[in-house]
Order: structure tokens, then sequence, then C-alpha cells
């Protein structure tokens, strides 16, 4: 079957918008590791959690812009919390203990999910169901209204880490945790808010996502997993990096699904990861270390 | 205690800390004590524990034993964050700029503090900037860009951000041109002048004796000598004795 050019621009537009969730689930990722060394295996629970708050929101008072935002705000606070209890206690020790601390809490927070919430996925209702016609299809325009807030919400971050206080305090953090508390930075406290940030970013994505997928409580797992491959292959820490990463690995397994079928095509996903590991370990998006 | 020489209540007293590094045990009990706007020297061969004793005076590690006093209150095991706001810079051996961040950022590390109005970070700024006016020229480039004199100055420059009573100053002057070093002379007399107690580490031994007002010499982890700059000019035998030059 030839493959036309209609169905190139649309993989295109599927591509740029699963990239453009992925790149803010997968920058709360980076952002975390990069600045105190955990590799944070709740981040998908984090993610599956702000999509049920939302959920429970939406049921509540039927707003769904109210639901991001209160999604946002209760997950920031729950990784604040996570932080404090269960990570800072952790800091400096071997990376081994905080992957295995995460690990825990993931499964912890995924059973409390199914106890609280039960097997049977809700659904989040889009906040508009418009269609615009895009060749034979009728394209949903949630789809982009997903993208762009999600690019919106990334720009923040960026602006916010580039000319914000706390934003110099963070990156100076994250380049020399030492020097920054010698400097008068409260080491300890800017941990937890990159790690609330975090939790908060992954928690916009999952109620963002989810009236296209449904809301279970194992819905975290193949984000965070897809987010990982693509920390990996931006360069561990590099929040540029990862973002186009992220774009970069949805448009391909998008291009790949014109030929074989959407779940085949994650191996793409793998195969760039292996590749990565191999000839380029820092990562495909950043300059060669000097 | 030399008489005279040291005012009457210290602004830093160090008291008998043993530091280790896991289980080798770095500090032997060390005391000193800097008063304020003291330039007191800290000199001694390499691996003597002078590095150490600034790290232990900052927090950055914790003494096992004795006391760390600041203002007359212990500050042993507080966050080197909070001794900071207290009001001592520190300035380390190898500068540890942060690199992927501008001058302007690295100064606003220590600039952007709360209780410090806009007219107070530019005047702060004004002042380092006429102090060392190559920073003002690459503001905003990155740290990691500059040389190495340059980044010695942004160093110090981000440790005055603090406002600090008491520089930590550990080897400024490693690894610098001559001219860079007499620089450095001018600016630790120019905070002298302003009031900032400094303690400083050294190798080169004339700087430490021109710029200080006592010393302190110290060997295998505690201060063996201790005596005014005037009185040690006069006795080279033992500066010979501790540095071996």
């Amino acid at each position: 079957m030839p493959i036309l050019l209609d169905q190139i621009v649309i993989q295109t537009i599927n591509g740029i918008v699963t990239g453009m969730i992925l790149a803010l689930v997968a920058s709360g990722l980076t952002l975390i590791f990069g600045i105190m060394d955990v590799v944070n295996f709740a981040h998908g629970e984090l993610f599956m959690l702000g999509a049920y708050v939302g959920v429970i929101t939406i049921v509540a008072t039927g707003s769904f812009w109210l639901a991001l935002l209160v999604a946002t705000l209760v997950i920031a606070l729950l990784g604040a919390i996570i932080q404090v209890t269960t990570l800072r206690p952790l800091l400096g020790r071997d990376p081994l203990t905080t992957i295995l601390a995460t690990f825990g809490l993931s499964l912890v927070l995924q059973n409390y999910a199914l106890w609280q919430f039960g097997p049977v996925a809700r659904k989040i209702q889009e906040p508009f169901t418009g269609h615009f016609s895009l060749f034979y299809l009728d394209y949903p325009w949630y789809r982009l209204v997903i993208a762009g807030l999600s690019a919106a919400i990334i720009g923040a971050l960026w602006l916010f880490l580039k000319f914000g206080t706390y934003g110099i305090w963070i990156r100076a953090t994250t380049q020399d945790r030492v020097m920054a508390s010698a400097m008068g930075i409260p080491v300890p406290w800017v941990h937890t808010a990159v790690f609330a940030i975090g939790a908060g970013m992954a928690a916009a994505s999952g109620v963002l996502f989810g009236p296209l997928v449904g809301v279970n409580h194992a819905m975290g797992l193949d984000w965070v997993l897809k987010a990982f491959i693509v920390v990996v292959v931006g360069g561990m820490g590099n929040l540029g990096g990862s973002i186009a990463a992220a774009i970069f690995v949805s448009l391909l397994e998008a291009y790949a699904s014109l030929w074989v079928s959407p779940a085949q095509a994650v191996i793409v996903s793998f195969v760039v990861l292996i590749l990565t590991l191999l000839f380029r370990p820092t990562g495909l998006f950043v300059p060669t270390p000097k | 205690m030399s008489a005279g020489a040291s005012p009457a209540t210290p602004l830093v007293t160090v008291e008998g800390i043993h530091t280790y590094y896991g289980k080798s045990h770095i500090l032997h009990g060390v005391s000193l004590e800097v008063g304020p706007g003291e330039v007191v020297g800290l000199l001694g061969r390499n691996g003597v524990g002078k590095s150490t004793t600034l790290k232990t005076v900052m927090g950055l590690v914790r003494p096992s034993q004795g006391e760390v006093r600041y203002e007359g209150g212990t500050i042993t095991g507080l966050a080197p964050h909070r001794l900071a706001r207290l009001g001592i810079g520190y300035v380390p051996e190898d500068r540890r700029i942060f690199r992927l961040l501008t001058v302007m950022e690295n100064l606003r590390t220590g600039l952007d503090r709360t209780g410090v109005d806009d007219q107070r970070k530019q005047a702060l700024l004004d002042k380092v900037y006429q102090y060392f006016p190559v920073l003002a020229d690459r503001r905003n480039q990155a740290g990691g860009t500059l040389s190495g004199g340059e980044q010695q100055m942004l160093a110090i420059a981000r440790a005055m951000m603090l406002e600090p009573k008491i520089i930590l100053l550990d080897e400024p002057t490693e690894g610098l041109m001559p001219r860079m070093v007499s620089q450095i002379r001018q600016i630790i007399e120019a905070l002298h002048r302003e009031g900032v107690a400094i303690l400083l580490v050294e190798q080169n031994v004339p700087l430490t004796l021109e710029a200080c007002q006592r010393i302190y010499l110290m060997e295998k982890g505690m201060v063996r000598h201790q005596a005014t700059a005037a009185a040690l000019r006069a006795d080279a035998a033992v500066i010979h004795q501790y540095m071996g030059v």
C-alpha cells in the first residue's frame, strides 16, 4: 500500500500531540533526576492519580479546567509530602535505595488506586467535542488543544527556570548542590519544590490525556516507561533534550504505525533507546560533553 | 593569644574541632578565632587540614567533636544555607562557579534574598562591578567560559553578594598569573577597609604576610603556632619550619 501525503500529515500531527504530552511527563522526570539524582519510578502513578483527582473534581463540579487545576495542585502537594517523608532522608545514599523507595511507592499508589476506584476504567469527558476535517478524518480540536496546553506549560516552566529567582536556585542546585547551599540557597526545600513541580506536571498531563484513553490504575505504566526512554535518549537531566526526544520518539512511532500496528510501533522507541545507549550514552540532543 | 591583636568578642571562634572524612581523622582539635573585620591567615603545607577547617566552619563537614561559634552563639551542625544567611561567605579552593549560569545569574544566587530591595541589589552589583570591571563586561556570559582568574573574581564577587561579615577564602591565588595575584591582594585590602573579616587559607607566604594581621600555622591537623604577621615577617625560621620554604 503506498503511503499518501495525507497520512503522513495526520501522523505528524498525532506524533506531535502525543509527543507534547510525553514531554510534559518526561520534563518533570528529568528535572527531578537532574537535581537530586533520583530516578522516580512513582512518576507514572502521580500521572495516574492526577487523572483520578481530575475525574473526582469533574464529577463534583462539572468543570474540566477546574479539574486540571485541582489535580495539579493536589498532586504537587502529594509530591512534596512524598519527597519530605521518603526521599529527603535518603539524600546522598546509594541511588539504588531511592530506586527501591520510589518503586515501592509506585506499587503502593497503584494498589491504593485499585482499592479505592476499582478496576473499571473511568472516563474524563473532554471539555469540548468539536472536530475539524482533515482530509478524510474528523480530527478532534481537543487533541490540538492538548498539544498547545502542554507546550504552554512547558514554556512557562522554561521561563520560570530561566528568569525566576527560584528558577536560578533550581539550576544552581542542579549544577552544584554544595556550593548552592553555601550561597544561602535552602537546598532541601529546593529539592522538595522540584519534586512537587514534577508531580504537578505529571498530574496535569494525566488529566489532559484522560479523555483519550480512559483512567485506570495501571495507566501510568506505559507512560512512565516511555518517559524513561525519552529521558535517556534526551540525556539524563537535560530538560531541552527530553522535550526534543519526546517529540522525536513520538513522531517515529507515529510514522512507524503507517506500516505496522501501533502496538508494534512501540518497538521503534526501544530501538532508539538501545542505539542511543550504544552510540551516544550521554543523550542524542546534548552537545558532545567537554 | 597574642595580646592586643585580637578584639574582645571574636566574630568566629573555632574550639577544639575534630573532623573525620570517613575513617581518616583530618582535624585533631583545631582552635582559632577571627575578630570582627580582622584578616586572619591560615598557613601550612598541603593536606594539613586548612581547607577542611574552612569547610567545617561553613557547615559543609560536621565536626565529631568541638564547637564553632559565630557572634557568640554556637553554629555547629547548622546547615550551610543558614550560615550563609547569617553572614558567612565561602570562596572554595576550586571556585565552584555555576558553570552553566551566566555571571549575572551566579551573582543572583547570593543576591536574591528576602529583605534586599532593588536599590540595594543595584548598589551591591555596582560595587562588585567597580572592583571587577571584567565581570560587568561578561555579565551575560556563562560562568564556565571565564578564565581561571575571572572565575576567581566571580567566586569572590558572588560571596560578596551575601553582604557577609566574614569571608572564608580558600587559596584564592592558586594557579593565577602574578598580575591576578596582586589584584586579589587589592580585593582583600578593599574588603578589609569595608570591615569584612577574612579567614584566608593560602600557600602564598608573602601575600599572606602582607594581607593578614594575624596568622595561624597548621601542621598535621593541628594549629601549631600563631603570631601577628609583623612578628612572622621578622622571623623567617618559623615560616621555614612549617612551610618548608
